[in-house]
């Protein structure tokens, strides 16, 4: 069923982040098994999946802090080094101290050198660089506020500023929209989608929910019980495909320009859609994603 | 107080209070304080054990609080940190009070270990103070953008092929080398305030993590000079000032950053994360 992405990935150019049959086994349980998927430069791709799907997996895959046990991760077509800075990553839930004494800026700075030792000579080129990239990000009227009490939006931004910084090809953002509001949700997704098509990045961002994503992916990664279907949205988030990848009947719903993923109870014996749609006010379990 | 037996005092407090300030920056800003204060309580029982065999006090707190260091680093490895730090400095003060029991002078010794002396600083004393505080500042400047990641984002410092335990270890060892050099003077139950008190203080004066660094030195100067003069003339011991005016010093901070938050509302005014949530789903509901 992965392999239905094939046709549709392979663009003209190689892609950027490739994934080639990545398996994980963690204290004998499989974690993933044979995860493919690409992305391309210029493309935004959701990996999408509850929580537990794999989704953090497969990042701390592509980021070398875990090894699979089979397959292999390959950026710019080879196999990804130790200390890669061609990725730029943003980790999930960021906990800053509101009292902490560091600016934006000083936060953008260390995406470009925090790495190394020695202390940071003030120069005219890093201090450019650094206005550059807040600038890009819209973070230029909080750059010398303290991160840690700015909203959480833009938090986001900076820490995307602070990914970009090093000016990688491949950008990584674990949940970058949980915990925000309806506002910044959009602001952050219309950001990414910006910076991936003017620089040409390729971006990867995992989400539980693929609404807010949906104006913005070029294609959808869909991950549970440490399987992936990949391929545009409309050839992945199908009743079919999605059934096939969770194991049991799901329903995929289309409502308003919305998807909505409902676990079915089979077919011929679906609840009509009124009720299904009246229980989703309710986080039951059976919900895999809204 | 400035009599030429107190010249050496004067000295050594200064280099103490500029070396806890350096350091003390980093122990707020990575939540190290209850390591910060385990690691001098374990140098105490290293200058107990120092003191019976007859060895240099100074080498035996170097000792134990470098061996303190390596037991926090190498037990939270695999476990919590706040326990792994809880037995290794139980384990140095039941060491600490078995070497105290077999000492047969006792009462003197021991007091100005926990609680600091003014007056016992001899010459011999101050050249390795230098060395051991230029070691600290040295270490810290190297690693000062490591440090600065590693504190604020662990998990993204670890993603970008940062070994992060490597520079927790040497971070540990960084406290361990301000603590040799700073308890023969403040005492091991008190050293930690100075390492605390004014770098927290700093915080709330300024967003810039280098001014911060700069204003934790001059308050832990400030602390210091003023703890001196006052123990000279009241004969109270030192490490009592050097506690209050740390307290005093936290709490100046606090009220400015309150009042600061006050003026210009900034964070009350956002809507907390549930708030967010809620209008959230009536949004999407709707």
């Amino acid at each position: 069923m992965a392999d239905l992405a094939q046709g549709a990935s392979a663009g003209v150019r190689p892609p950027i982040l490739e994934l080639d049959g990545i398996g994980v086994w963690l204290s004998g349980r499989e974690i993933l098994d044979d995860v493919k998927f690409g992305v391309g430069p210029g493309e935004l791709v959701g990996l999408i999946g509850s929580n537990g799907a794999g989704k953090t997996t497969i990042f701390r895959v592509v980021l070398g802090l875990l090894a699979p046990s089979s397959g292999r991760v390959l950026i710019d077509g080879r196999p990804r080094p130790r200390r890669n800075r061609s990725v730029g990553y943003v980790p999930q839930k960021i906990a800053l101290d509101p009292d902490m004494p560091l600016r934006s800026r000083d936060l953008v700075a260390l995406g470009l050198d925090g790495h190394r030792l020695g202390v940071p000579l003030p120069s005219r080129r890093r201090r450019e660089l650094v206005d550059e990239m807040l600038h890009a990000v819209d973070a230029t009227r909080f750059a010398d506020s303290r991160v840690g009490s700015l909203s959480g939006g833009e938090q986001q931004r900076v820490m995307i500023a602070h990914a970009l910084v090093s000016r990688p090809e491949l950008l990584l953002l674990d949940e970058p929209l949980a915990n925000l509001d309806l506002r910044s949700e959009q602001e952050v997704v219309e950001l990414l989608a910006r910076i991936a098509k003017e620089k040409g990045l390729a971006v990867l961002i995992s989400a539980h929910d693929l609404n807010p994503l949906l104006p913005v992916v070029d294609r959808v990664v869909y991950v549970a019980h440490g399987h992936v279907a990949s391929g545009t949205t409309d050839e992945v988030v199908t009743t079919e495909v999605l059934t096939r990848l969770y194991g049991h009947h799901v329903d995929v719903i289309r409502l308003h320009g919305r998807i909505l993923v409902v676990a079915g109870q089979g077919r011929g014996a679906d609840p009509p859609l009124a009720q299904e749609l009246g229980r989703l006010s309710n986080p039951l379990d059976d919900i895999m994603a809204v | 107080m400035f009599a030429g037996f107190m010249v050496n005092t004067w000295i050594v407090a200064t280099i103490v209070a500029i070396v806890a300030g350096v350091v003390g920056f980093f122990v707020v800003l990575r939540g190290s304080s209850f390591a910060a204060h385990a690691i001098p309580n374990a140098s105490f029982a290293g200058a107990a054990g120092a003191n019976l065999v007859g060895a240099n006090a100074v080498g035996g707190l170097l000792v134990f609080a470098v061996a303190g260091a390596l037991g926090i680093a190498f037990l939270s490895k695999r476990g919590r940190r706040d326990v792994a730090t809880a037995l290794a400095v139980v384990l140095m003060l039941a060491l600490g009070a078995l070497f105290l029991s077999f000492s047969t002078e006792y009462a003197a010794e021991t007091y100005s270990l926990l609680f600091g002396e003014v007056l016992g600083i001899s010459s011999s004393e101050l050249m390795p103070t230098v060395v051991l505080a230029l070691l600290a500042i040295v270490a810290v400047a190297t690693c000062w953008r490591l440090l600065l990641l590693t504190s604020v984002m662990p998990e993204l410092a670890e993603a970008r092929g940062v070994h992060t335990y490597r520079v927790e270890l040497v971070f540990l060892l960084i406290v361990a080398v301000a603590t040799s050099l700073s308890v023969p003077v403040v005492g091991a139950l008190l050293m930690f305030s100075l390492m605390i008190g004014p770098p927290a203080a700093a915080r709330s004066f300024t967003t810039n993590p280098f001014f911060a660094v700069v204003l934790a030195v001059s308050f832990a100067l400030a602390t210091v000079w003023a703890a001196i003069a006052a123990s000279y003339t009241t004969t109270w011991p030192i490490g009592f000032f050097v506690g209050v005016l740390g307290a005093a010093f936290f709490l100046t901070g606090r009220a400015y950053a309150v009042w600061r938050r006050d003026r210009t509302g900034a964070p009350a005014a956002r809507p907390s994360a549930g708030q967010s949530g809620a209008t959230e789903i009536v949004a999407r509901s709707g």
